[in-house]
């Protein structure tokens, strides 16, 4: 009745661990993983043809929906795609506060992959305290711009917004309270012995594997990657403050939960250093109301939560786009995650499917 | 009379439970109606005030055999064993010695209150109050008169455990 | 006829007792579940379950209405007298394993069994039958994967948590439950500072018999395999619930019984050292207790936003106070003096087993979970040697205490050291484990269920 032969297996789509709709079909033996399969597209929305029929402001709303936990990253690369096809640039107000909202959101986002990754692997707890912080940041963002999760807060050119009276003061404030928070998740997580070894040495993925693979973000530096498109070609305000970009060393799902919280440090020394000195003056450039963007294309990256995202612009000359292409970077990285799979129990998967930290939103377009 | 009701209701379980054992097709209902039997045996060691024996027999047997059988059950294919026939060709056979056994047991029986001092010994019941703990006697006599068997008889167990360890690893 | 009626004068207060525990017991068992959802709301920075009843008191009972109604489904090729019988099992072997135990000097169901703590321990043993026949009444293949992890976890730590179990056992010469609080309250000591070694190893192997986490790899949500209970629908869930922790309160029982000093009141020996009736106003502190808690609820009464929660403080501040009034009584009224060893044994081992518990959520909520190789792994390479070296070492102590002619706070004398050596002996199993894993190839194949 259960032999030790393979075994080939189905998880998903629908299940508690997949974070979406991913279903990944395992090839076993006996408890082993000897191959596997991800099998995407169940919430593909057809993003890219839709932008097609819209204008460059219309489709900026579109992009949230791809990477719904990091909404403000997607809409920033967007944003500053089309401001170069535009040869346009925002004026530095509007710089600082998209780098201060970015950086919030990658502290969210950094913080939901915490909670979730940490449930997955039985830690009930940290789960509810990474949503508590989570909180004050959407919090912040729904002062700013009125929503939370899709936020649409950056527009071509620049802000539509002004920071609001208690901006800066708000930001410090959460600052300030989460350096304690994360020693608090640390002191959950990081020297319990438990967690080490359900994380240790659990999908690792080599630095040449990572490369092959175009994997791109916490996962690539995990692996020992010194690559951080922020230091390496700085947009909005980077090339103005001091970070640190933590790197791993052998690529396991360790490596990349402490890459992660180090992020989370770092990200938020930036927001301490934006909020010191945001520059008065305008916050939009001079686009105009409608952008007929000279025929080209462009390419343009930044580094989101979860990796490289990029957009690939083609303009034809008319207000609408004639082709957009995103890199989303949860597809690519989960590429590797077969590779990553191998050779591990059953039990890990989830714990590997968990560490890539995909968003099949943007998997899927 | 609670004494005798007892003891004939934990042998009818016991009896019945080995029938049904035998003649069972699903072979997890057998095991089931096995668990029933040496749930019942133990009731009646119980009811000869042998309360260790009881309990070793729930937790050795029942807990421990018993489960080791029904993981056995449902970890080997059984569907191939099923189809073959379940009787062998040795059936009159085994029915003679059967009739055979049965008599000889009847026999004894039967002579036991006819015959003074053939078959089955009479005794008389002790009174409960007299007899010692029956762990304490168990601990006694298998830690001061039968110690030598006893420790003889767990080096045996360790070769076996050992023995299934490695013929176990080899499959690897 | 006549034989009936001797038997329900004979023993009319433990059949008394007997139904009342299995009326009462899935009330408690429903509570115990409200507590855990309060306590886990609790560390995790909310509230809990608030909506039904004032504070949420009435929602086991909302819970219990809810699954009695749901639909029973039965898998179509799943065998109906099998799937029937699992969760009966898994019950009958977790409520009759309670009546063995004594809540205090004067509740006990079973009364005087002579193998009073290896019945208990045996007859739990039992319970792991529900759990396989119940995987494989599913007819699932997930279900039977999840029954044969979750039994092959239960055998592996029976062994460590009977070990443990011996190396407590070795103090008191006998099996019998009220004897063994007796020779604590004789000693004056408790055995849990007699042999801290074998009450640790009794509670990892008890959340680990009862399938708790950082255990519960086999009932988890987020794993592949959903467990045995995945097709048990409403009534016979709730019944494998049940089960569970009523389990739980029995492995919290036996191990107040052997090692927390039962029913006995902290510093409570009669024929100890002397000076130990000056602590005697720690008869007092249950009182204390259960008043402080009335003034609590009191103080907290305005604070309420609605009436009916008002009013519920209230009754509860009340309850309270009465209860602290009856543990009062024994204490200072003269009458009521004999009962003093039932109702304050009573209270305190209540206490005592409620702490336990309070530990094995409190655990649930803050580690994550081990993979089954690991805990395999932590069973048998870990948790068994740990319990034979402790057996051995105790035995020596014990020998070494008697020709020296030690009693009671005596005896910490010889079992300290052999607590010690045991202690450096699992530093050395647990860097040994390290040195074989450092050199092993994680990749190679590896039986699964060998640990």
């Amino acid at each position: 009745m259960l032999g030790a032969d393979e075994l080939v297996i189905n998880m998903g789509p629908q299940h508690p661990s997949t974070h979406g709709v991913l279903r990944v079909k395992l090839k076993l033996d006996g408890e082993r993983v000897i191959g596997s399969e991800c099998i995407i597209g169940y919430l593909h929305r057809g993003v890219e043809k839709i932008a097609e029929n819209r204008t460059y402001q219309q489709f900026a709303p579109y992009v949230d929906r791809m990477d719904y936990v990091a909404a403000v990253s997607s809409g920033l690369g967007y944003c500053e795609a089309v401001e170069k096809l535009l040869v346009a640039e925002a004026p530095p107000r509007a710089r600082v506060i998209r780098t201060i909202l970015t950086e919030l959101q990658r502290i969210a986002s950094h913080l939901l992959w915490l909670g979730t990754h940490a449930l997955d692997i039985g830690a009930l707890t940290p789960l509810f305290y990474c949503f508590r912080e989570r909180e004050e940041i959407l919090k912040i963002f729904e002062k700013y711009c009125g929503a939370r999760l899709t936020t649409h807060a950056f527009r071509i050119g620049g802000l539509q917004y002004e920071a609001y009276d208690t901006f800066e003061k708000d930001v410090e404030r959460f600052c300030k309270d989460f350096e304690s928070r994360i020693v608090e998740y640390a002191t959950l997580l990081t020297e319990n012995r438990i967690w080490i070894g359900r994380t240790k040495g659990v999908g690792i993925l080599t630095a040449a594997d990572a490369i092959a693979f175009g994997v791109t973000g916490p996962v690539l530096r995990a692996s020992g990657v010194k690559w951080d498109i922020r230091k390496a070609a700085p947009y909005a305000a980077y090339d103005q403050y001091k970070f640190e970009i933590p790197v791993g060393t052998t690529g396991d799902t360790y490596d990349r939960y402490l890459v992660r919280m180090e992020e989370m440090r770092q990200s938020r020394l930036i927001c301490l250093q934006a909020i010191e000195n945001i520059p008065a003056g305008p916050i939009m450039a001079k686009v105009g109301k409608v952008l007929k963007p000279p025929p080209g294309e462009v390419y343009h990256a930044i580094e989101a939560p979860k990796g490289e995202i990029g957009y690939y612009i083609v303009s034809d000359g008319t207000v609408m786009p004639y082709r957009v292409h995103i890199r989303p970077p949860s597809f690519i990285n989960l590429q590797a995650f077969d590779r990553m799979v191998r050779g591990h129990l059953v039990a890990d998967v989830v714990a590997i499917i968990g560490t890539i930290d995909i968003v099949l939103g943007e998997v899927d377009r | 009379m609670l004494d005798k009701a007892l003891f004939y209701f934990f042998a009818a379980v016991a009896v019945a439970s080995a029938v049904l054992m035998v003649t069972r097709r699903n072979v997890v209902h057998g095991a089931i109606f096995l668990i029933t039997a040496l749930l019942a045996t133990a009731g009646i060691f119980l009811q000869l005030r042998a309360e260790f024996l009881f309990i070793v027999q729930i937790i050795l047997y029942v807990g421990g055999i018993m489960v080791l059988f029904v993981f056995v059950i449902m970890l080997v294919n059984l569907d191939v064993a099923l189809q073959q026939i379940q009787f062998a060709r040795q059936k009159w056979v085994a029915l003679l010695v059967a009739l055979a056994l049965a008599g000889q047991v009847g026999l004894m029986f039967w002579s036991s209150g006819k015959m003074p001092g053939q078959g089955l010994p009479v005794l008389t019941a002790a009174a409960a109050s007299s007899l010692p703990p029956n762990s304490e006697t168990v601990a006694h006599s298998l830690f001061e008169s039968y110690l030598l068997p006893f420790e003889i008889a767990s080096v045996l167990l360790l070769v076996a455990m050992i023995g299934a360890v490695v013929m176990a690893k080899k499959r690897m | 006829m006549q034989a009936t009626i001797e038997f329900l004068k004979l023993y009319w207060a433990p059949l008394l007792c007997g139904v009342a525990v299995v009326a009462i017991l899935p009330l408690i068992a429903g509570y115990i579940v409200l507590v855990e959802r309060k306590l886990m709301a609790d560390m995790q920075a909310r509230l809990g379950p608030m909506r039904v009843g004032p504070h949420g008191l009435l929602q086991p009972i909302a819970d219990a209405v809810k699954l009695l109604i749901k639909e029973d489904i039965i898998p179509d090729n799943a065998d109906k007298m099998v799937f029937w019988l699992a969760p009966v099992l898994s019950v009958g072997a977790a409520l009759l394993s309670l009546a063995g135990l004594a809540i205090g000097p004067a509740f006990q169901i079973a009364q005087d069994i002579n193998i009073g703590i290896l019945f208990v321990v045996g007859i739990s043993a039992m319970g792991i039958f529900g759990i396989v026949l119940g995987g494989w009444a599913s007819n699932s293949h997930y279900s039977l994967m999840g029954a044969l992890r979750s039994s092959a976890q239960l055998v592996s730590y029976e062994t460590a948590a009977g070990m443990a179990l011996v190396s407590a056992l070795l103090f008191t010469g006998t099996l019998n439950i009220k004897s063994i609080v007796e020779v604590q309250s004789i000693e004056g000591i408790w055995f849990v500072m007699l042999a801290p070694v074998a009450f640790f190893t009794y509670l990892v192997a008890s959340i680990a018999e009862t399938n708790r986490a950082p255990f519960d790899l086999p009932e988890a949500e987020s794993e592949l395999v959903a467990g045995y209970m995945t097709e048990f629908s409403g009534f016979r869930w709730s019944l494998y619930f049940l089960a569970e922790y009523t389990n739980m309160i029995v492995v919290a029982s036996v191990a107040t019984t052997l090692f927390l000093g039962g029913w006995l009141r902290p510093f409570a020996s009669v024929h100890g050292l002397p000076g130990f009736h000056l602590l005697n106003f720690l008869d007092l502190v249950p009182t204390l207790l259960l008043v402080a808690i009335a003034a609590y609820c009191i103080v907290r009464t305005p604070k309420q936003p609605t009436r009916v929660q008002q009013m519920f403080m209230l009754a509860v501040a009340g309850l309270c106070f009465v209860v602290g009034l009856v543990l009062l009584a024994p204490v200072v009224v003269p009458i009521a003096k004999p009962f003093y060893a039932g109702i304050h044994g009573g209270f305190w081992f209540i206490l005592k087993v409620s702490l336990y518990i309070y530990f094995f959520m409190w655990l649930r909520f803050t580690i994550p979970r081990y993979r089954f190789d690991q805990l395999m792994r932590l069973g048998w390479h870990f948790l068994i040697p740990l319990s034979i070296i402790n057996v051995l070492l105790v035995g020596v102590a014990l020998i070494a205490g008697s020709y020296f002619n030690l009693h009671g706070w005596g005896l910490l004398l010889v079992t300290t050291p052999a607590a010690i050596i045991t202690l450096v002996a699992a530093l050395m199993i647990l860097a040994a484990e390290k040195q074989r894993d450092a050199g092993h190839d994680p990749n190679a194949a590896s039986d699964f269920y060998a640990g």
